[in-house]
């Protein structure tokens, strides 16, 4: 029989708090680390020196071609077994942590890449024309562009994390779901305590996408212009605000060439 | 010495040499000579696809070249010699001689993301290392300058092609440059707003810029250019002053390629 009870006992309980909180912090940090990664990644991608390139292929196809939770656990029993010195470093947290940024690092970088060629090859060559050298131009120039074009499946990516965390369960990580494994096979409780999990996990990545909503907006060219975001000053208004009612330019146009 | 020549007005800022330019086995430039004076306004004609846009994007190194040799003020572009032969020059080097030639575009190329006030500071700030209140000043100079002050805090996006195209010469000229290579900078224009650039233009040769201009433009052309080049085929056909190209020219194909833009 299904105990309402249980799941209300535990909804706010101290135990589930600590879990939703690692599970959040944990998704957060891969995040951060996944872009950064990712980052590195695209550029050396992007660059014109094959040498560079051909490792980051191999990287992607590495990362996306095996399944993440092979990846936990070989980083937290497969490399302490094979390099003794590790144990010390190797923890169910920086398992999973390292485990869930280098595989993030990997699709980002895919997000990235296909941010930065989206911006038209006009913008690098009157960056270079400028006297701007391709790091300068990169940062001052196109990845500010290829942000907007970045952003809405960076948001995706990280709904996906939230959920992807529960992975770390299986080294034994106490985030939600390894929470309700654990404490639900205790007291016979476990459909329940999933049950609360569940629920933390849907709060979540429903706020997560009233967020992702906001920042989209502010990204969209119409409303953007509605709201006179433009004018702003804030980072998100220089950062974000710079949207068009002919967002053309993000697909590369620009003006219509010929007579 | 003459007052000209304590100017520097005569000396070469440009000199092309036998400029071999070739994209896989499509050869677009094939020995190709150039020289323009300090203070010349050097405008090339011909048909499409004849190689003037390649021609100015080697001036400026955009383009790599197989072989020749390109000078700007007597400074061989993009490559070093070693051991008498050429190597590429180090990107800071290639940099630093495009800070000093403005480049304006067919297609604009402002940064869309920055108002045409932010367009214009942004290379001073970042690549001169200026102050950005001593540029932010010069820089709505320039904007009135081109006729722009007004629209100094507005996004690319909410200008005419023309107002566009004015700040994207604002944009070089904030460099100080000693040259300017303007490529069809009208063409992408409706034929209202064609004026208003020619004017900047006009009036940045009245002030004694160097410039190297790629234009269908025959009436600023002729009243503008110093010397008129036309190419065709990866070639230069023909030059002269413009009334020699204009009203007689030698060659065949110069002469039909002005019959057909005539007609137009
Ligand atoms: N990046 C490139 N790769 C391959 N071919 C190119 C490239 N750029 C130009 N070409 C070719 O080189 C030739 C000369 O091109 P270019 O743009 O210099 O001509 P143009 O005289 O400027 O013509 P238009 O009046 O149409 O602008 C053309 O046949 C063109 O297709
Ligand atoms: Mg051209």
């Amino acid at each position: 029989m299904f105990r309402w009870d249980v799941v209300g006992q535990n909804l706010f309980s101290q135990l589930f708090l600590n879990a939703a909180w690692t599970t959040l912090w944990i998704a957060v940090i891969a995040q951060t680390f996944g872009v950064i990664i990712g980052l590195f990644l695209a550029l050396m991608r992007v660059s014109r020196f094959p040498f560079l390139a051909w490792p980051v292929r191999f990287y992607v196809w590495l990362f996306r071609g095996s399944p993440v939770l092979v990846q936990i656990l070989i980083l937290y029993f497969g490399l302490p077994n094979v390099f003794p010195s590790l144990v010390t470093y190797i923890t169910v947290y920086s398992a999973t942590l390292i485990a869930l940024s280098l595989n993030e690092g990997a699709y980002m970088s895919e997000i990235i890449r296909a941010g930065i060629t989206s911006v038209d090859t006009g913008q690098m060559e009157a960056a270079k024309s400028l006297g701007m050298r391709y790091s300068l131009a990169m940062r001052r120039i196109i990845l500010p562009q290829a942000a907007r074009v970045i952003i809405p499946p960076l948001g995706n990516e990280f709904n996906n994390m939230l959920k992807t965390t529960s992975l770390a369960s299986v080294i034994g990580l106490f985030e939600l779901t390894y929470t309700a494994q654990v404490y639900g096979s205790q007291g016979f409780v476990i459909f329940e305590l999933l049950i609360v999990a569940t629920l933390y996990y849907l709060v979540l990545t429903t706020l997560w996408g009233y967020i992702q909503n906001w920042i989209e907006r502010r990204i969209d060219p119409d409303r953007a212009t509605k709201a006179g975001l433009r004018e702003q000053k804030g980072w998100t208004g220089r950062v974000l605000s710079f949207g068009s009612p002919r967002s053309d330019w993000t697909l590369g146009g620009g003006p219509p060439p010929g007579k | 010495m003459s007052i000209e020549q304590s100017n520097g007005y005569g000396v070469e800022m440009v000199r092309a040499e036998q400029i071999v330019k070739r994209f896989g086995h499509l050869t677009v430039l094939n020995g190709v000579d150039l020289s323009v004076k300090r203070g010349q306004v050097v405008v090339i004609i011909g048909p499409s696809g004849s190689g003037k846009t390649t021609l100015l994007r080697c001036i400026n190194h955009l383009e790599k070249i197989d072989s020749g040799r390109i000078y700007i003020d007597g400074q061989l572009v993009g490559y070093r010699e070693v051991n008498g032969r050429l190597v590429e020059d180090r990107e800071a080097a290639i940099a630093h001689m495009r800070s000093q030639v403005g480049f304006v575009f067919q297609r604009f190329n402002l940064f869309p993301h920055k108002t045409a006030l932010e367009n214009v500071i942004e290379a001073p700030i970042y690549v001169l290392r200026q102050p950005r209140d001593e540029v932010t000043k010069r820089a709505m100079a320039l904007l009135t300058k081109v006729g722009l002050v007004e629209k100094a805090h507005v996004f690319p996006h909410k200008l005419s092609g023309g107002q566009q195209q004015r700040v994207a010469i604002a944009r070089s000229l904030a460099m100080n440059p000693k040259l300017m290579l303007f490529d069809e900078v009208t063409s992408a224009l409706d034929p209202e707003l064609v004026g208003e650039v020619l004017k900047v233009m006009r009036q940045l040769a009245e002030e004694g810029m160097t410039m190297v201009v790629v234009t269908h433009e025959m009436g600023f052309a002729r009243d503008v250019a110093d010397h008129v080049i036309f190419m065709d085929k990866a070639v230069i056909v023909e030059q002269g002053t413009p009334e020699q190209i204009f009203d007689h020219a030698e060659n065949e194909r110069t002469r039909t390629f002005l019959g057909m833009i005539r007609e137009e």
